[in-house]
């Protein structure tokens, strides 16, 4: 890993500011069903048809509380080393609004599930800790569509009630690599732990993104805009710029930065004002006489700790360790549990830092290039396995490797098979090369005596005329063996 | 056979049993009854076909091994009942047909009775006199001036007309208790969390407690025994074994000690209620019990307190009627905010917007703690006598309410001493705790009183038993004219 220097700086004429970030970060709960109600979670069912009478707030209706979703969140708030909290109270968020039935969201207010964590991100610049305010639990909204008839809203309140995980950020970020780097460990800590599917194009996870600038070597914070439900992280990044350069040339032209709520138009990439502070709603928060305090006995939650998977922090560890890889390529390997339960069947069925090598060049490249996740590779990890295993023992070579893969990747055939049928096998039997090689030596005397009288650089022609020969299929270490023997002879 | 419908519940259901009459003449009497005492305007909504239906099942294949076989009852328009019309008393709810039936009416229903009706009550049950529904004040059988108390005014004015054998409430601040009181009947409120809130119309969550009104006591622990229950869809329900409140019912209060609140005796309470409270305590005390003076010194802070909470809570509740699902919804907005405004403008009474506009100001940022968290912590004060002070004793008596049923229309220009009639019924809801309202006797004009006694949470079995025997030996009858009909 490259020790580069962090350097994000806005540059206005009057010195260089540096960019604070919090992110308040959307995680919906992966749960059959929604937090308070029975109704099924299910992505992409017809327009309401996944709403019950407590989902819509018909009269006397009342919310009981899904343990599941309390359970995923301890799962998420152990995940972010973070402090589970044995007494939390669900509070009434009150505004109005079409696709808000109760009137209220029932949130968490005053005193979260979750209290205090830190997430470890590894930067260019090295390892870096963003703490962790706080993780509450709270209702999603229902979908208010108004493009769908001129003059008439529909709502879908399918998504009404679901549980989310509201993950609160404190201001430690500096960059929108950074933010990148942030939202990409939590989803993966997320799905390590079955908790979040972190699917951004469904909304399962989305975020409000806290900014603002103050010069370099300023100790205090400057006033903040909230940018409100970005839901990619490329959106975040384009909203981070473009309002961190906004808030900047303000304060380079003596103006006031006002807090307020704003929007991010994707299309103009640029952010809008969409309520000042003065405009902000009074939610009148008050705890939900609906719902008792919610009291986590601690066995619970140690026998939750107990349970809880090898993390990506962890397992990365392990695996320089147990497999003998960099810093670099554990990351990468370790940054999905799919990704890292691939390697780890294909590492135990071949060389470890071969397979390593292979994984994060050809198999990745595919993948990206089709653009499928590693579980719908269409190359198994036991398949994969054996290609590496060919290649370590020499019965193929690396450049027969990569035509080997191509025609796995093709047929889905085991390389064995592809290599018999094909006639791949690399060449490496000594005697049979050092036929051929003397063969070759004999036919070519004249550049053997130039060799010999000093040009080294025909070595290389021999070399090229074994391959020729064999059809690429020579041992080239056995090939290079017996050529430097025969040519001393 | 002679009207059968001025018996108490216990006697009807033993003649249902005997086979002196059937379920369907029961059920045609009471019909018969409530056809002409439409001048008391005590039903919203009736459901004959659907009784007499009913009633000729249970004739056919009778099972008088339940607690209710056979028995017609109406009950408060506040519990949603499947496939019938449920309105809360409110304009926003006019229109409304729930597809689903409340726990509590389920149970009733479970245990061999079925809905006669839906009987009148305050608009969202706030008020204290039946007057603020949208569907016209109820008349108290008492006396044609007079309000049968609120909000469970419809159920306390059709039980003690005759119109149901037996009804039950909800009572958030004496919405049970005021209104038995005021008709000479039993009301009692359950320790909360005993009777599940869901199906029910919230009014103020942590407060409403559905319950019994009736005849007699024994009635009250049928009603009680066959109502009450654990519910896992309700979060706030107590999970306990069901008592058999009828057949555990005894008159020996030997022994038992009675708490006597210094703090119940208030100003400008009239003369008749003091001495109604000294021949309760009389009563009592020759039954045997020992009377014991207690104090209770957040008493006086009770009712400022509950007038800050029930409203929070039900300015929060109200917020899902904006006419976007269900309910009244106005033709007038030319947007969304114009149509919520149009909506709730038209939709509810003016009781009801001033509970929300007070419950939003205690909540409103800069007011809360000043308001709704100083409540809270009172709240606690109140409770905490409450537990003190039963420490020691078994029970406390106190009156149920500082006069007897006013005239219609008497308060209604003056919400608060409208509100002050809750003062002594408001402290229980607070603490969550059980109260009985028994009738005691009649003042000067012959108008009905009541006493009431508050028990230790889940206590109802005891405070049953004191109004068991309190009702063998006071000799109060109820002597209702039928001016009406």
């Amino acid at each position: 890993m490259s020790k580069e220097k962090f350097d994000y700086f806005i540059k206005g004429e009057k010195g260089k500011y540096e960019v604070v970030i919090g992110l308040e970060v959307h995680a919906q709960v992966l749960s059959k069903s929604k937090l308070f109600s029975g109704s099924s979670t299910k992505f992409g069912a017809d327009p309401n048809n996944q709403v019950s009478l407590i989902d819509s707030a018909f009269p006397g209706m009342l919310p009981v509380i899904n343990e599941e979703c309390v359970k995923q969140a301890v799962r998420t708030g152990l995940g972010l080393n973070a402090k589970i909290n044995n007494y939390s109270v669900f509070d009434r968020k009150n505004y109005f609004y079409a696709d808000l039935p109760q009137g209220y969201q029932i949130s968490q207010y005053k005193n979260p599930i979750v209290g205090e964590g830190k997430v470890l991100l590894d930067m260019p610049y090295g390892s870096k800790e963003i703490g962790i305010e706080r993780l509450h639990l709270e209702q999603d909204a229902g979908k208010s569509i108004h493009d769908m008839d001129p003059s008439n809203t529909y709502v879908d309140l399918n998504r009404s009630g679901i549980a989310l995980m509201e993950i609160v950020s404190k201001p430690d970020l500096r960059s929108p690599d950074e933010v990148n780097a942030y939202i990409k460990k939590l989803r993966s800590i997320m799905r390590y732990l079955g908790t979040c599917d972190g699917n951004m194009q469904e909304g399962s996870l989305r975020a409000d993104v806290n900014v603002s600038v103050r010069k370099e070597g300023d100790t205090n914070f400057g006033t903040r805009c909230e940018i409100k439900n970005v839901n990619s992280i490329k959106f975040m990044q384009m909203a981070i710029e473009y309002e961190a350069a906004r808030q900047v040339e303000l304060i380079e032209n003596g103006k006031k930065i006002d807090q307020e709520t704003r929007l991010f138009d994707t299309k103009k990439n640029e952010t809008r004002s969409m309520r000042s502070k003065e405009d902000a709603h009074d939610y009148r928060y008050f705890p939900d006489p609906d719902l008792l305090p919610l009291k986590l006995e601690q066995k619970l939650i140690d026998d939750l700790k107990k349970s809880l998977p090898e993390l990506p922090d962890k397992k990365k560890e392990r695996f320089v360790k147990e497999y003998g890889l960099n810093a670099y390529e554990s990351n990468v390997l370790v940054s999905e549990k799919e990704i890292s339960d691939y390697y780890e069947e294909v590492a135990k069925l071949s060389d470890k830092k071969l397979a390593a090598t292979w994984m994060m060049g050809d198999l990745f490249a595919m993948l990206n290039d089709r653009g499928l996740d590693i579980s719908k590779s269409p190359i198994s990890a036991k398949h994969f396995a054996e290609l590496v295993q060919a290649i370590k023992s020499g019965e193929i070579s690396g450049r027969i490797a990569k035509e080997v893969f191509e025609i796995m990747v093709e047929s889905g055939d085991n390389p064995k098979k592809i290599i018999e049928s094909k006639g791949m096998k690399q060449q490496s039997d000594p005697k049979e090369l050092e036929k051929m090689i003397n063969e070759i030596l004999s036919k070519n005397k004249d550049k053997v005596d130039q060799y010999k009288a000093g040009k080294e650089k025909l070595y290389g022609f021999f070399i090229g005329q074994v391959m020729k020969l064999s059809g690429g299929k020579a041992n080239p270490q056995l090939t290079n063996e017996i050529l430097k023997k025969l040519l001393k002879g | 056979m002679a009207d059968i419908t001025n018996q108490s519940l216990n006697e009807i259901i033993e003649n249902v049993k005997t086979k002196k009459i059937s379920s369907t003449e029961l059920t045609k009497a009471y019909v018969k009854n409530i056809e002409s005492a439409k001048k008391l305007n005590v039903f919203v909504t009736t459901t004959f076909d659907q009784a007499l239906d009913k009633a000729k099942q249970f004739d056919n294949k009778p099972n008088f091994d339940q607690l209710l076989p056979g028995m017609p009852l109406a009950v408060k328009d506040l519990f949603c009942t499947e496939n019938t019309k449920t309105t809360a008393g409110s304009n926003i709810l006019n229109n409304f047909i729930p597809s689903y039936e409340s726990t509590v009416t389920k149970n009733l229903w479970d245990h061999g009775s079925f809905l006669l009706g839906k009987l009148n009550c305050d608009e969202f049950a706030m008020g204290s006199s039946n007057e603020t529904s949208h569907f016209g004040n109820v008349i108290n059988p008492v006396g044609d001036q007079l309000v049968p108390g609120g909000s469970s005014g419809g159920s306390s004015s059709a039980l003690a007309a005759d119109l149901t054998p037996a009804t039950i409430g909800t009572d958030t601040g004496g919405s049970i208790r005021q209104p038995a009181s005021f008709t000479g009947t039993v009301g009692l409120k359950p320790t909360y969390g005993l009777c599940s809130r869901w199906g029910i119309v919230a009014f103020a969550s942590s407060l409403d407690q559905a319950g019994p009104m009736t005849k007699t006591i024994k009635d009250c622990a049928i009603m009680l025994e066959a109502m009450s229950g654990f519910d896992k869809k309700d979060s706030t329900s107590i999970n306990k074994k069901k008592e058999q409140y009828s057949k555990n019912l005894k008159d020996n209060i030997k022994g038992l000690k009675i708490g006597i609140p210094k703090e119940y005796r208030v100003d400008n309470m009239p003369k008749e209620v003091d001495e109604l409270w000294e021949k309760g305590k009389k009563i009592l005390k020759d039954l045997g019990a020992q009377l014991i003076d207690i104090s209770l010194p957040h008493t006086k802070y009770a009712l400022p307190t509950y007038y800050i909470v029930a409203p929070a809570e039900a300015s929060s509740n109200l917020a899902r009627y904006d006419g976007v699902r269900y309910g009244y919804r106005s033709k007038q907005g030319k947007d969304l905010i114009e149509m919520y405004e149009k909506t709730r403008s038209e939709g509810f009474g003016d009781e009801v917007k001033r509970r929300i506009l007070i419950g939003t100001y205690v909540l409103s940022s800069g007011y809360y703690d000043a308001y709704y968290l100083k409540a809270q912590k009172v709240r606690q004060l109140i409770k905490k006598d409450f537990d003190d002070s039963f420490k020691k004793i078994d029970a406390i008596l106190t009156p149920s309410t500082p006069s007897s049923a006013f005239k219609i229309g008497e308060k209604t220009n003056d919400p608060v001493s409208m509100y002050l009639n809750d003062i002594f019924t408001v402290p229980v809801n607070l603490a969550g705790l059980p109260a009985l309202s028994m009738p005691a006797g009649v003042d000067n004009k012959g108008h009905p009183l009541g006493l009431q006694l508050i028990g230790k949470a889940l206590d109802e079995q005891k405070i049953l038993n004191i109004g068991y025997a309190f009702e063998k030996n006071c000799g109060f009858k109820n002597e209702i004219k039928k001016w009406w009909s």
